[in-house]
């Protein structure tokens, strides 16, 4: 009897570590990096572009315009899940607030994807008309990492 | 003969403590020093702007036009204890309304109220005491043109032996200095980002690591330190610590985009809203700066 209670404890804990390193939120903070990066390196394209470092291309502009809406697109909740926060875990500047003030954390997802949007319209029209939606679009930038990324 | 001793070792620490005493209390600036200054509210602007005014002490995530709007009540967590914003609007009653010229002065550049108490320096004032006379008769001049607000100043949360305000006065005589902590910039350029670096935006406060006291650690000069709300490192914006070209400070500044096109954020975030709306050139003239400061080591 106690063997087969202690077997059973032993396999709960075995199990129960097994959960927890599935549940580590290592897979959502990579994606939620990722797509960061994809960001990134779409905004330089257009950056460059607007600051003549690269010749303004209108197809590569608008192709990196579609990027970053597509990102725009992605489900976030998926990404940000509960216990994934730089209080939680280490390799992660997302702060805790992002959960308790989740709302206005969506709210301002959703404005960078309004201004991926304005960028879409824009980005293959010229040069000249990047700077503006790239202004807007970094206002979103930070108006997030100002109140929910922990310094580096 | 003992007694004799006694009474010599009592009158030496009488002396000490009276000078301790004399040494350690706020000097205001007097009265008259900035009689008959007139201000320009235009580069009183600048000056408020560049000085990061409205990024401490206006309401906590005001936007935009809100942020003129000088109530305080931002947070602002420390070792030493958390220290809240207070309302510096021009409200007679809250704000600072009923001040003179000279009282701001001395608050701003000597970090003393116009009740001759001493502030603490989470008001960069170590920074401020470098302004030009001018500008700081300007900035009086725009601040008249704010807002006014009657929310009263919220008391920080300091425990002891922090909250003896009569301790600050040693505080200043060991770590408050006018001098320019970079003594020889090279070029034209460099001395207009050293005054804007080093006087008005105060970046040392933020970017130099501190002493066990609070004190910035100067050797160590915009090397990089740990937040002071305890959340992740500020980083080092020495050469050495920053490796980003000229160009790239500059659009930074500008920005908010980092030379990969990560994005800003933090309390940076206003500072950068703030270099934004400077001229190209001051932000040029801080990048040359930043270029012409020792080089550091990340710790």
């Amino acid at each position: 009897m106690k063997k087969i209670v202690t077997a059973t404890v032993i396999a709960g804990v075995i199990a129960g570590s097994a959960a927890l390193a599935q549940g580590d939120g290592s897979a959502q903070i990579k994606a939620r990096q990722g797509q960061m990066r994809i960001i990134a390196l779409n905004l330089g394209i257009l950056g460059g572009m607007a600051q003549g470092k690269m010749d303004y291309d209108a197809e590569a502009a608008q192709n990196a315009a579609d990027s970053l809406a597509g990102v725009a697109m992605v489900h976030q909740p998926t990404l940000w899940t509960e216990g994934t926060s730089s209080l939680d875990v280490d390799g992660t500047r997302a702060l805790p607030e992002i959960w308790e003030d989740n709302d206005d954390f969506m709210t301002k997802w959703t404005a960078f994807a309004d201004a991926t949007v304005a960028m879409q319209a824009a980005a293959g029209t010229g040069k000249d008309a990047i700077g503006p939606a790239m202004g807007a679009l970094g206002g979103t930038c930070k108006g997030c990492h100002e109140k929910y990324q922990e310094p580096n | 003969m003992l007694r004799r001793l006694f009474r010599y070792l009592l009158l030496a620490a009488i002396v000490a403590a009276g000078v301790a005493f004399w040494l350690t209390r706020a000097v205001p600036l007097e009265e008259d020093a900035l009689a008959g200054a007139e201000g320009d509210v235009e580069n009183g602007q600048r000056v408020f702007t560049a000085a990061g005014c409205a990024s401490c002490h206006a309401a906590p995530e005001a936007k935009g036009e809100d942020k003129l709007l000088l109530t305080g009540g931002q947070a602002f967590p420390s070792d030493f204890g958390t220290f809240i914003a207070p309302n510096i609007s021009p409200d007679p009653a809250e704000g600072i309304g009923g001040w003179t010229l000279a009282e701001f002065a001395s608050a701003v550049t000597r970090g003393v109220s116009p009740e001759g108490k001493h502030y603490y320096p989470a008001f960069p004032y170590t920074s401020y005491a470098r302004m030009e006379q001018q500008d700081l008769v300007d900035l009086w001049a725009y601040m008249q043109t704010l807002p006014a607000s009657d929310t009263p100043s919220q008391a920080h949360d300091v425990g002891f032996p922090f909250n003896i305000r009569r301790a600050l006065g040693g505080w200043k005589l060991l770590f408050m200095n006018d001098d320019w902590v970079l003594k020889n910039a090279a070029s034209e350029q460099a001395r207009q980002g050293r005054y804007l670096v080093e006087a008005l935006a105060h970046c040392g406060e933020c970017h130099t690591p501190r002493n066990l006291l609070g004190g910035l650690d100067t050797s160590r000069w915009l090397a990089g330190a740990p937040n002071p709300s305890g959340r992740g490192r500020i980083p080092g914006i020495a050469p050495g610590t920053l490796t980003w070209t000229e160009d790239e400070i500059a659009y930074y500044l500008e920005t908010g985009f980092t030379p990969d096109f990560d994005s800003v954020g933090g309390h940076m975030v206003a500072v950068v809203e703030n270099m934004a709306l400077l001229t190209e050139a001051d932000r040029y003239a801080i990048a040359a700066y930043l270029k012409a400061v020792p080089e550091q080591s990340e710790e």
